[in-house]
């Protein structure tokens, strides 16, 4: 083999590992395959009293199923709660009287919306509001109501 | 004490000077950089030299690290009952901030001194000049595809080096430690984004690719025509590539993750 085929073979081996390893990275690795799908998706919105630690790009989950993501978090300014938007997949319509609530996955886990759907025949449509929403549970108040507890039975008690 | 302040100044003098003849260097190869695309094999030669040849190194480093990392997640997520957890931070450490560095570190080492030492003695055999004296612009000719050449190998090999750093921490904690393989990889797709983690690593690189070749071109161009000085040039290369690397990395990082 002449100097000038095995230099073009090693430039060649070197790029095919790198596409190897770039397709690996995008498709075994990162989002990339989510991301590029792009499936046609709708808007909900829901007000939440706490949000404790939802992050955009959170799963919303129908029975545990993925069926969209959080795309922004912020506060309605008329009424100071937190607003979330959402993104649902086309596909999955859902009733009127839909429920949403931020749960955790796990103890240590992230949060994510899980959505329970109602009875309604209305279907929810592109920018319309969930309105029977549950906060996260917060570790602290837990622990505040359940010492707020002890105390009174304590009281009781005596 | 006069004496002292003005040896500080004319180290800082001569620091700046350098850091000048760098930037005019710099400067100077800009214009010629689209050229190597012009003349593909000097661009495939330089490829080869400092891409394909550091194969080896970014493998055999790629695939350790990588089950380090591995091993090292699992001992400390294992506590916490959540070892899935170990794809995730293995990629995720990876992508971010050890495939870049490393690979970058390494390929200094590998690379960057060769090319040094290469140019540094080109210029001491006057080749550099006699190229000049048939017409030749050796900035074009020797400088242009060796820069372009380190810019594209670099990101290449970063790819390389993380993607088999990942392997290799599968292979550990799924092959070794009886991590759930199913978890492994969705927990790990859940949580590394396409645009945050692999394109800002990918964008690193480059940057760390460009810091690396002025660095080694510039000390071969300035090294003192003795084989001291081009052994002196060498070992600048390394030193000021490495840390330059490194103070990169954490001004990215500042900039990309906050």
């Amino acid at each position: 083999m002449d100097k000038q085929a095995k230099i073009e073979l090693g430039v060649g081996v070197l790029v095919v590992l790198a596409a190897a390893a770039l397709f690996m990275l995008a498709m075994k690795v990162s989002n990339f395959a989510a991301v590029a799908q792009d499936r046609p998706t709708y808007t909900l919105k829901a007000h939440f009293d706490n949000i404790g630690g939802l992050k955009v790009r959170a799963p919303v989950k129908l029975s545990g199923v993925v069926i969209g993501r959080v795309s922004s978090i912020g506060i309605d300014r008329s009424n100071y709660r937190a607003l979330v938007t959402m993104k649902i997949d086309r596909a999955y319509e859902l009733p009127a009287d839909t429920s949403a609530a931020i749960l955790t996955s796990g103890l240590l886990g992230d949060q994510y919306i899980g959505l329970e759907p109602g009875g309604d025949d209305e279907m929810l449509a592109d920018g319309d509001e969930i309105e029977l929403t549950q906060s996260a549970l917060v570790l602290e108040d837990l622990i505040g109501q359940f010492l707020v507890k002890m105390s009174d039975s304590k009281g009781d008690d005596k | 004490m006069i004496r002292m302040l003005r040896a500080i100044g004319r180290w800082g003098l001569s620091r700046l000077r350098a850091a000048g003849r760098a930037g005019l260097f710099l400067l100077g190869l800009l214009p010629a950089l689209a050229y190597p695309f012009w003349r593909v094999r000097l661009l495939l030669k330089q490829v080869y030299n400092t891409g394909t040849l550091s194969l080896p190194i970014i493998l055999t480093a790629g695939l350790f690290v990588g089950m380090v990392l591995g091993l090292q997640g699992y001992n400390v997520l294992v506590d916490y009952n959540s070892e899935e957890a170990v794809g995730t931070m293995t990629a995720l450490s990876l992508l971010r901030e050890l495939g870049p560095v490393v690979t970058a570190l390494l390929f200094v080492g590998r690379a960057g001194s060769a090319l040094t030492a290469e140019i540094g003695l080109m210029r001491s055999t006057e080749q550099l000049s006699a190229l000049e004296m048939m017409a030749v612009d050796p900035v074009r000719f020797i400088f242009a595809p060796r820069f372009v050449a380190v810019v594209l190998v670099v990101p290449l090999l970063t790819l390389i080096f993380t993607a088999l750093g990942i392997l290799g921490g599968y292979l550990v904690a799924v092959g070794w430690l009886g991590v759930d393989d199913g978890a492994f990889w969705s927990q790990m797709t859940a949580h590394v984004d396409w645009q945050d983690d692999v394109v800002n690593g990918v964008i690193k690189s480059v940057v760390f690719a460009v810091w690396i070749a002025v660095v080694a071109l510039f000390q071969g161009e300035e090294a003192p025509p003795t084989s001291e000085g081009v052994s002196y040039a060498t070992t600048r290369t390394v030193v000021q590539g490495s840390l330059g690397v490194l103070a990169l990395d954490f001004v990215l990082t500042a900039l990309m993750f906050n």
